[in-house]
């Protein structure tokens, strides 16, 4: 559902990601994940059409990204780690506006936007302007236009920043319900036990390059023995011993 | 405090150089444009003002007091900009500012907070009437030989012109956000700035400046000279400003308005300190609320789907969506208010035009309503630079969702066109069509007007959108400080280029016209005339439609945000 082939984006003499091939097949959820700056965020973008590749290509649905951007698109929701919307415009005015803008109208949409409002218990302000929101509100709005469309592919930033127990709880139902009836996840998360739980293939990105990609199983073989928890790979795999130098930082 | 005072300052001369020193493509040719249009301005104002007082200084006893009155009444508008700016960017700076969270949660003292921010503001809303007053201040200066000594004096008296409206313009936001959240002060203060530049625009034009360069409409020099005598306001800073720097230039100096500057100013610091230390917390919490608001669709939101179904989804829901928030962003919508009133007052001083009597003829009249096409023109033109151009900027934020959507890049930029330009368009003929019926003009020249203008808005609308496209400002705040920026200008600049071109291309067939009509016994001008006058303007215009709209597009579609 998902094709990357020798992706690649460079800023300058700044390679941010380095030529990455990935396959995410239809009915997975696949979680990308790596430190700080290692390039999760710029490929996520690049996938959702934001940033155009320096080179290599991607596929959405059998579709080129670069060929026929608007197709590609048409398969695709995307929900960004940082919640600006329009502030002079309504919750349920922002999901007619964002189905209008994948050619969606009609009682159909007001069904769905009302059904996805009432999921992340939104309904009371449905008719408030958004910069009443407060920070958690925006990123349900956002998660829920997302999925306003029934998009087959959904490519999400670090979708449980800033979301309550019951959201984050729903939102984790919803993304395993959608990828059972056969619709396709990949999300960027920081939080390793959602990764751990949720996803059915993890990969770790480091400095612009995969290190590794896998079932649960094969990411704890490609790490060394004696590791079992996400965490302790991650930290293997990314060479990020754990605050080694601590009691000098602190003593300092 | 000094110390403190220091550090609180640091980020913003750090971001200030900062942005001085990074390299960007083209930053170059930017500086050297608008160091000539500033030269330009310098010059010309100072040229200007020149002539005029060289004039004055050989008139002997009404010379002096006609240059004083010049002056209070050039300081008296610098003192009203002044306050409404330093209202307006000290609820910015005092109550909304990004770096705030971080200083109230500081151990920063509230004097050096208070004196900080009252800096910041100050400067951030004083450098463009500092920047009008040099050429101003140099031009009296030289012509009645200020000296060497004279420039000491202009900055001891500016300086405390420029604080107190800081100071007082802080302590009145203060208050006022004290008696409503920040958000919805911010909407208040719009109206109220627009509105005053309004009163302030309709005040100039009912006083009939005009007049007073005619005494023959005076019963006696008497009242004449015991009328340029009387100060314009007596308690005003901007008169004891002009009554120092007179007072040195006539050489009878006298210090009581110098005293009396610094003493206010020293009271205006000294009552906004206090104030702040009473009302700031308190306020500062209340600026943290959001006033509470909701919309829902009404009738007319549903006609408006109703109608617009013709367009299709996405256009249709990009159309309502430009609407909704143009209408509920007051910082936008307030601005029609001014709108209003310069296009009143257009339309007065074409009526009061003296296009009747003795000496006035046929060609004459007809000649008016096409040099009124350039005028508007240039109204247009400002109208534009404030909706039109900064459309795309006002996306800058949400283009991750427009991005990752399958709209494509020309529909937007077409439907931000065609939502500017239909508006643009009524105005723009309402303005040709009452000023034509009052100047009675022939079908002919009726005909020019309509179809020029209808070009003209639309090549004006293209370059809107191309040069707001090609100079984003997508981090700004307020919609309203778009137009100003550098893009702005340049927008402003080759709009009168397109303008100019235009008439000047329509001139020969017009004349010929009209030289026809008035002299040559009714013949026509000849086809070729007006089929290259026309034709020309018309493909000047198109071209200026199009292809700023295809530089924009493809300068969205390499946008990397």
């Amino acid at each position: 559902m998902i094709e990357l082939r020798s992706l690649t984006k460079r800023y300058g003499s700044f390679t941010a990601v380095n030529a990455v091939d990935l396959d995410v097949p239809r009915g997975e959820l696949f979680g990308f994940l790596g430190p700080n700056g290692a390039g999760k965020t710029t490929t996520l973008r690049m996938i959702a059409g934001i940033l155009r590749p320096s080179s290599g290509s991607v596929r959405i649905a059998n579709i080129d990204l670069a060929a026929d951007p608007v197709a590609a698109k048409q398969k695709l929701g995307f929900i960004p780690d940082r919640p600006f919307i329009y502030e002079k415009l309504t919750g349920v005015e922002f999901l007619r506006f964002v189905a209008g803008l994948y050619g969606q109208a009609g009682a159909e949409v007001e069904r769905r936007g009302r059904e996805l409002l009432a999921l992340f218990d939104l309904e009371e302000w449905r008719d408030e302007l958004v910069e009443s929101y407060s920070h958690g509100m925006r990123q349900k709005l956002i998660i829920s236009s997302a999925f306003v469309h029934k998009p087959e592919v959904i490519v999400v930033d670090e979708p449980m920043v800033g979301l309550d127990p019951k959201a984050a709880r729903t939102l984790k139902d919803l993304f395993r319900e959608y990828t059972r009836r056969g619709h396709t996840i990949m999300m960027s998360t920081h939080t390793l036990e959602v990764a751990q739980t949720l996803c059915d293939r993890i990969a770790i990105i480091q400095r612009g390059v995969i290190r590794a990609c896998g079932t649960m199983d094969d990411l704890r073989a490609s790490a060394e023995s004696g590791v079992s928890g996400l965490e302790d790979i991650f930290l293997r795999l990314t060479g990020e011993g754990l605050a080694r130098e601590l009691v000098e930082v602190l003593d300092a | 405090m000094l110390d403190e005072l220091r550090t609180l300052l640091a980020p913003k001369w750090l971001t200030a150089r900062a942005r001085a020193r990074k390299k960007e493509r083209g930053r170059a040719a930017r500086t050297a444009i608008l160091l000539t249009v500033g030269a330009i301005f310098w010059a010309f104002a100072f040229g200007l003002l020149h002539r005029l007082l060289a004039y004055f200084r050989g008139v002997p006893e009404i010379g002096p007091l006609l240059a004083g009155k010049l002056l209070g009444l050039i300081l008296v508008s610098f003192f009203s900009i002044l306050l409404l700016s330093n209202i307006i960017t000290a609820l910015s700076s005092f109550f909304l500012a990004r770096d705030l969270d971080l200083l109230a949660s500081a151990p920063v003292d509230w004097l050096s907070l208070y004196t900080a921010k009252l800096l910041e503001t100050c400067v951030n809303s004083s450098w463009m009437v500092v920047l009008m007053a040099v050429p101003m201040l140099t031009a009296y200066g030289t012509v009645y030989d200020g000296g060497p000594a004279f420039i000491a004096l202009a900055l001891l008296t500016f300086l405390p012109f420029l604080i107190v409206p800081a100071a007082l313009g802080s302590a009145l936001t203060l208050v006022l956000v004290n008696a409503f959240p920040a958000r919805r002060t911010r909407d208040i203060l719009s109206v109220i700035a627009v509105l005053a530049a309004a009163g302030l625009v309709v005040l100039f034009r009912l006083v009939r400046p005009e007049k007073l360069a005619r005494p023959e409409g005076f019963r006696s020099l008497v009242e004449f000279i015991s009328i340029l005598r009387t100060p314009t306001s007596p308690l005003l800073p901007s008169e004891w400003l002009s009554r120092s720097i007179m007072g040195w230039l006539t050489g009878s100096l006298d210090l009581l308005p110098l005293y009396l500057l610094w003493s206010t100013a020293a009271a205006a610091v000294a009552i906004g300190a206090l104030l702040h230390r009473w009302l700031y917390a308190r306020g500062f919490t209340k600026a943290q609320e959001s006033g509470e608001r909701w919309a829902r669709e009404g009738w007319t939101g549903r006609t408006a789907r109703w109608m617009l179904t013709p367009l299709g989804v996405v256009r249709r829901e990009l159309v309502l969506k430009e609407i909704r928030v143009f209408f509920r962003d007051t910082t936008q919508w307030s601005q029609l208010i001014l709108l209003a009133v310069l296009v009143v007052v257009y339309v007065f001083n074409i009526k009061f035009l003296p296009l009747t009597g003795e000496g006035i003829t046929f060609f004459i009249v007809n000649l008016v309503p096409f040099l009124n096409l350039a005028l508007a023109g240039f109204v247009l033109a400002s109208v534009a630079a404030r909706f039109v151009f900064p459309g795309v900027s006002l996306e800058g934020r949400t283009w991750w969702l427009l991005r990752a959507s399958p709209l494509s890049v020309r529909e937007l930029l077409w439907s931000k066109f065609w939502v500017g330009t239909l508006p643009l368009l009524v105005l723009a003929l309402a303005i040709v069509g009452v000023t034509n019926s009052l100047l009675h003009v022939s079908p002919f020249m009726f005909a020019v007007s309509v179809f020029t203008i209808t070009l003209m808005t639309f090549a004006l609308a293209g370059m809107a959108i191309g040069f707001g496209t090609v100079f984003p400002r997508f981090e700004t705040e307020n919609a309203a400080q778009i137009p100003t920026s550098f893009g702005g200008l340049l927008y402003m600049m080759s709009a009168v280029g397109i303008i100019g071109a235009v008439i000047v291309l329509e001139a020969r067939p017009v004349y010929s016209y009209l030289s026809a009509v008035s002299f040559g016994g009714g013949e026509s001008p000849p086809l070729i005339e007006l089929v290259l006058g026309f034709g020309l303007a018309a493909a000047v215009c198109l071209t200026a439609t199009f292809w700023p709209i295809r530089i924009a597009q493809a300068r969205l579609e390499a946008l990397e945000r």
